[in-house]
């Protein structure tokens, strides 16, 4: 029998939630620790919890102080929050299409400029790594990714930009991400993804989940019309990888 | 079937109900009435479920107008002058348009929001179970956006139930209270004290996404960036200018910026109806004290049906208009034309 982990930090969020803290800084054995609690809430729910949020660090777990008080829920929480990890299951992977630069990627030559390479190597490096949903936040499909090369890794924009185009695919400081609606955004813009993680009237409606793997291919332009009119309609144009 | 046009109408208007919930993890936020308690007592007037969908009016005026029938409708939340053709419609009353006529709503006097309820609700797609208006990911029906002059909505015809007033019970008023954290242990004691001690005003860049307060700068202990982590209603958030921001019920899910305090369940609806400008203060108060609250209002809201009234047994609520303060809501005034709210927005 494997020790217990050291327990997370309940910070009370108001009366009605608490945030369940595994680690102060983006950490992925604190978020597979997250993504483990989340899963354990859902298969075996505690009386009272409405609703949980998984983020990088911490799950933020939603109550009705109608149905449990904080202190009841801590003391439910905390031995199902340090329990060891069960085995890692198999995690869905996902295969996404991005049409890189021009149009679709406008800071790709710049970053390229500024890590002292060429568009292309930084093509490469970003189809190349293999990436975990640490998170879906922000905005709906928001899905904020772990596992970017480190050599990507750069400051944000100075100044963010008020308008970024829907299926944005862009890097900012240690973190990728995939935008599904327009937002304002302070990261680099690489290129665009037809995929769209969040689509009303599809089923699902949300494509991707906390702890899904994710790797990119390179598509051009021209495919990513194609695939874009196709992904309109609403089929789920992600390649899924059944390992 | 009878129509209500809505003739004209300000912006900080769309449809909202009690919210949508169970897909924050998706980054979908809750959106949902401003003010709880009002819409609650708004859908309670006219005999609808507590929390459906209604129309929220931000602080300046509206004219709505029933087409091919009656409509039964009901006001609640934020006072404003109310009338029919020049009669005078009370705040927290419901009433019926014959068809043709006209309701002429005011700006807001005191508050921000105003709750019409429409009998029988308003009919749309519920997408998680909500029709509330979510404008920046294009959710809320009939209309996925705020509304504007011309929208219209197909209702029932009115019933013909004779018009009730609610008698709410008399609003907490005082500060808005608080419990700290998730990171007040990002501030040291000197800036939790400023913020719990210090008079605030809500910007006028306010809207349902978070509320600015105007006040003394918070300085963090360790900087401003925090990795991002999960949002509630309520979540005051500082940002690296130091002006805490209060978020609202458009909130995004998730956020980068420490967050000092939470406000209590019981009184986010009282934060949302303070108008821009009106100086407040908070408190800190325990957990138990903001538990006790929050199942309280909830026992409210579920006892509001005891609290309606024949409406033509009219009289003042002297006790209830002498304690109105900005922060406090559902002032029953049941003539609304004749009184104002000490504290103008």
């Amino acid at each position: 029998m494997a020790a217990t982990l050291p327990p997370p930090r309940l910070l009370p969020s108001g009366d009605s939630a608490v945030t369940v803290e595994f680690s102060r800084t983006i950490d992925d054995a604190a978020n597979e620790r997250v993504l483990a609690l989340d899963k354990a809430l859902g298969a075996s729910p505690i009386d009272g919890i409405t609703e949980t949020v998984p983020t990088y660090r911490s799950l933020l777990v939603h109550y009705d102080p109608g149905k449990i008080g904080f202190d009841a829920l801590g003391e439910k929480l905390l031995p199902i929050a340090s329990k060891p990890l069960p085995p890692a299951a198999k995690a869905r992977r996902w295969r996404i299409p991005v049409a890189y630069g021009g149009e679709h990627g406008i800071d790709l030559e710049d970053v390229a400029k500024a890590l002292n390479t060429t568009p292309d190597d930084i093509i490469a490096r970003h189809a190349g790594g293999d990436y975990r949903v640490a998170m879906i936040g922000f905005t709906p499909g928001w899905s904020y990714l772990s596992g970017l090369d480190k050599s990507l890794q750069m400051s944000r924009r100075q100044s963010p930009r008020l308008f970024t185009p829907a299926g944005t695919i862009s890097i900012g400081g240690i973190q990728a991400g995939i935008q599904c609606l327009a937002a304002p955004s302070g990261w680099h813009l690489l290129g665009r993804t037809p995929v769209r993680t969040y689509q009303l009237h599809r089923n699902p409606t949300f494509l991707t989940e906390p702890g899904d793997r994710v790797t990119f291919f390179p598509v051009d332009h021209k495919t990513f019309d194609e695939l874009d009119r196709a992904a309109e309609a609403g089929e789920i144009i992600a390649e899924q990888v059944t390992a | 079937m009878s129509r209500l046009v809505i003739a004209s109408i300000g912006p900080a208007s769309s449809v909202q109900d009690g919210g949508r919930f169970g897909a924050q993890r998706y980054g979908l936020t809750v959106s949902g009435a401003m003010d709880r308690l009002s819409l609650a007592a708004a859908n309670t007037l006219v005999g609808n479920e507590p929390f459906a969908a209604v129309v929220e009016i931000g602080p300046f005026g509206a004219t709505f107008t029933a087409q091919d029938g009656a409509v039964r409708v009901a006001i609640a939340g934020a006072p404003r002058n109310a009338d029919i053709a020049g009669k005078p419609v009370a705040m927290d009353t419901s009433v019926t348009l014959k068809d043709g006529e006209t309701l002429t709503l005011g700006f807001a006097r005191g508050g921000a929001f105003t709750y019409l309820a429409i009998e029988g609700g308003i009919k749309g797609e519920l997408v998680f179970g909500s029709l509330a208006v979510n404008a920046r990911a294009g959710l809320g029906s009939p209309y996925p956006r705020p509304l504007q002059a011309g929208d219209e909505f197909t209702v029932d015809a009115a019933s013909g139930a004779p018009e009730l007033r609610i008698e709410l019970p008399k609003p907490v008023s005082g500060p808005i209270r608080v419990l700290l954290g998730p990171q007040d242990d990002e501030f040291d004691d000197a800036n939790k004290a400023l913020f719990l001690d210090s008079e605030w005003k809500i910007s006028a860049t306010s809207d349902r996404m978070g509320y600015r307060l105007e006040g003394p700068a918070i300085k963090h202990l360790h900087g401003h960036n925090i990795v991002s982590d999960g949002t509630v209603n309520g979540s005051i958030q500082v940002p690296g200018n130091g002006a805490p921001i209060a978020l609202m019920m458009d909130r995004g899910t998730s956020g980068g910026y420490p967050k000092i305090a939470t406000v209590i369940t019981a009184d986010v609806g009282r934060l949302a109806q303070t108008s821009a400008g009106t100086a407040f203060r908070f408190k800190q108060v325990t957990m138990a004290e903001a538990q006790d609250e929050a199942r309280k209002f909830a026992q409210m809201i579920k006892n509001l049906p005891d609290c309606l009234r024949s409406s033509d047994t009219v009289e003042l609520n002297i006790e209830a208009l002498s304690d109105a303060n900005v922060a406090g809501y559902a002032v029953s005034a049941m003539d609304a034309g004749t009184w104002q709210v000490t504290a103008e927005p």
